[in-house]
C-alpha cells in the first residue's frame, strides 16, 4: 500500500487539474462525495454522530489486523465528499501511522478557501474524532 | 414611469464585484439590504464633520448632531405614520424592540396565568423573549398553527383567543416563507378581547406600506439594515398611552429626569428608553435610507419585487426536482425551496460557486421547519436592484445542479 504522502500528493494533482475554478472544485468534491462506500444503517445513530460540525456526519470504525479502518456518512454531499478524501488517505492504517499523518494536503488544495472557515471547523473535528478512534486503538491493544 | 434600474444599481457600489469569477447576484436581502452610495457617505460625513454627543450639548457640533438625529426621528413617523414622534424609539434591532417591550410591557402587565399568542411562523427573535417572560412569569405562551401553504389558520386564532390573552405577538411577514400576515383582522380581534399586539415588522417594512395608525397595532419593532439602512438600528413604534404606561428598560443617562441618591424620575418618552449615548451615525445614515425609499415610491418598489417573485417562481418551478416551500397565497419577495435528494448548503455552496448568494437553514425559525418536518430551506429573497438577467442566472445554476439528483 502507498504510504500517506503518496495518496495525498495524488489527491493535489486531481485538484490542480480543476484549477482555481470553485464552480468545479465543488462538483468535484460532491461526486467523490457520491461514490462513498455505502454506510450501515445500524450505525447511524447519536453516538456516531461528530460533533461541531454544521451538517451531520456519522463515523465509525473497524479494527482489523491491527489496522483501522473508517465508515463515514453525511447528510450533505459536500462534506461526504470531504469525509471521503479523508478516508482515502487514513483507512486501513496502523494507529501510529495515522496519528503520525500530517494532513498536509487539506491546506495545499486551498480547502479554506473552497469551503469556507465553518465547514473547515468541522473538517477539523472529522480529523481529531478520526485520530481519537486511533488513539484509543492503540491504547486497548498496545499497537 | 418604470424604475430606472441601471441607475439604482448604480447607486450599490458592492453589487459590483466578481465573487468566484462571476458577477455577484445578491439574493439574500430578507437577511439584509446593500446600502446606497449616499447611506455610505452620510456615515463618513457625520464622523468627518459633525461628531459630538447629542441632547444637553452647549456647543455647536453637538446641537448640529441632535437636529439631525432627531430629524431621522421624524422621518421614521413618517415612513410608518405615526401619530408623533415621540412614539419612535431607536433601538438596536428589530430583536431588541421585541426584548424590550417582553422587559417592560411584560414585567408591568402580564401575570401567571396570562397567555400570549404568537404563530408557528415566528423567527427565534418573536419566540425566546415571550418564553424567558412566560417562564419567569408563569404565564402560557400559545402557537397558532398554520397550513401547508405557511398561512396562518384564523379558525384557529379565534379558538385560541380569550380574556386570557394579555399579548399577541405577530410577524407581518414571514421571514422564512415570505408569507404576509392578515394581521388587520388578528389586530381588531386581538383588541376585542382587550389584548395588545405587537407586529414583528422586519420584512414587512421594506416591502409593504407601513400604517401604524391605520393597522392600529401597539407595536411595530423593525430593522434598519433591512431597508438600505446602516446595521446595529433598529425602530420600537408603540402607542403613546401604552409606552407611557410602561417601566423603562434600562437605567443610565438620557433616560432620566432627576437622580438623586434617593429616588430617580424617570424622562418621558422617547428618552426614557434610550439610555445611554445612542447609535448616533446610524441614526442619521438612516434618513438617507428613508429618502432613497421615498424618491423611488415604495409601492413602485413592491411592484418590481412581485414582478421579479413572480417571474423566479415560474422559472425555477420548472427544474426538475424543485419544491417550493410556502405557496401562500399572499407573499412577498421571498422564495424558499429545495431541491429533491438535495441538502439545502450543498445547493447554497454550489450557488455561491457561480456568484450567486443565497441563504441555507432553517432561518432563525426551527418550529416553522419542524411544522413542515425539513431541516431548512434554500432562500432566494429579492429587492429594489435586483434583476430579471440575475434571475435567469439562478435559474441556469440552479438547473445544473439540480440535475445532479434529478436526472
Amino acid at each position: 500500500m502507498t504510504d500517506t504522502r503518496e495518496i495525498q500528493e495524488e489527491i493535489i494533482d486531481e485538484f490542480s487539474i480543476l484549477g482555481d475554478d470553485k464552480e468545479s472544485t465543488i462538483y468535484y468534491i460532491m461526486e467523490i462525495g457520491d461514490k462513498l462506500a455505502p454506510f450501515p444503517e445500524n450505525e447511524r445513530i447519536e453516538e456516531n454522530i461528530i460533533k461541531g460540525c454544521q451538517s451531520k456526519v456519522w463515523l465509525t470504525t473497524r479494527f482489523e489486523d491491527n489496522k483501522v479502518f473508517f465508515l463515514a456518512d453525511s447528510n450533505t454531499d459536500i462534506t461526504k465528499g470531504l469525509i471521503s478524501l479523508l478516508i482515502r488517505v487514513l483507512s486501513g492504517r496502523t494507529p501510529q501511522e495515522i496519528l503520525d499523518t500530517d494532513l498536509y494536503f487539506i491546506n495545499k488544495i486551498g480547502m479554506n478557501n473552497i469551503i469556507g472557515s465553518q465547514r473547515s471547523n468541522g473538517l477539523v473535528s472529522m480529523i481529531k474524532q478520526m485520530k481519537l478512534f486511533a488513539l484509543a486503538y492503540q491504547a486497548k491493544f498496545n499497537v | 414611469m418604470d424604475l430606472d434600474l441601471h441607475h439604482i444599481r448604480s447607486l450599490f457600489p458592492v453589487l459590483h464585484q466578481e465573487v468566484n469569477g462571476k458577477p455577484l447576484v445578491y439574493f439574500d436581502n430578507a437577511a439584509t439590504t446593500q446600502k446606497p452610495q449616499p447611506v455610505i457617505e452620510a456615515l463618513t460625513r457625520y464622523y468627518e464633520l459633525d461628531n459630538s454627543n447629542i441632547h444637553r450639548g452647549a456647543h455647536t457640533l453637538a446641537a448640529r448632531a441632535t437636529e439631525y438625529y432627531e430629524k431621522t426621528r421624524i422621518m421614521v413617523q413618517d415612513f410608518i405614520h405615526a401619530e408623533e414622534p415621540e412614539e419612535v424609539i431607536f433601538t438596536k434591532g428589530t430583536t431588541e424592540g421585541i426584548n424590550l417591550v417582553a422587559s417592560t410591557f411584560g414585567r408591568k402587565f402580564i401575570h401567571e396565568g396570562d397567555e400570549i399568542l404568537i404563530s408557528t411562523l415566528e423567527h427565534h427573535s418573536n419566540i425566546v423573549p415571550w418564553q424567558m417572560l412566560c417562564e419567569e412569569k408563569g404565564a402560557v405562551l400559545k402557537v397558532i398553527p398554520i397550513n401547508d401553504h405557511g398561512e396562518i389558520l384564523l379558525e384557529e386564532f379565534d379558538k385560541l383567543l380569550s380574556p386570557r390573552t394579555k399579548l399577541v405577538s405577530i410577524v407581518h411577514v414571514s421571514n422564512a416563507l415570505g408569507t404576509v400576515n392578515p394581521v388587520e383582522y388578528i389586530i381588531e380581534k386581538a383588541h376585542a378581547v382587550g389584548a395588545k399586539v405587537l407586529l414583528d415588522g422586519a420584512q414587512s417594512s421594506s416591502h409593504l406600506k407601513i400604517d401604524v395608525q391605520k393597522l392600529d397595532c401597539d407595536f411595530f419593532a423593525f430593522s434598519a439594515h433591512k431597508i438600505y439602512g446602516p446595521t446595529g438600528l433598529g425602530i420600537l413604534y408603540g402607542k403613546r398611552e401604552v409606552l407611557e404606561s410602561m417601566p423603562p428598560y434600562m437605567g443610565g443617562g438620557e433616560m432620566i429626569k432627576e437622580v438623586t441618591f434617593e429616588k430617580t424620575t424617570y424622562n418621558d418618552i422617547p428618552f426614557k428608553f434610550e439610555a445611554g449615548t445612542p447609535n448616533i451615525a446610524d441614526v442619521i445614515a438612516f434618513q438617507k435610507a428613508l429618502e432613497f425609499v421615498n424618491d423611488l415610491g415604495k409601492s413602485k418598489m413592491v411592484e418590481h419585487e412581485n414582478e421579479l417573485l413572480h417571474y423566479a417562481e415560474e422559472a425555477l418551478g420548472s427544474i426538475k426536482g424543485f419544491i417550493p416551500v410556502g405557496e401562500a397565497k399572499e407573499k412577498v419577495s421571498i422564495l424558499s425551496f429545495l431541491i429533491k435528494d438535495m441538502h439545502p448548503f450543498d445547493v447554497g455552496m454550489m450557488l455561491d460557486a457561480g456568484g450567486i448568494a443565497v441563504r441555507t437553514g432553517h432561518h432563525c425559525a426551527q418550529p416553522l421547519m419542524k411544522r413542515f418536518d425539513i431541516e431548512g430551506t434554500v432562500r432566494a429573497s429579492f429587492s429594489v436592484y435586483n434583476t430579471k438577467d440575475e434571475i435567469d442566472r439562478l435559474y441556469q445554476s440552479l438547473s445544473k445542479i439540480a440535475k445532479i439528483k434529478n436526472k
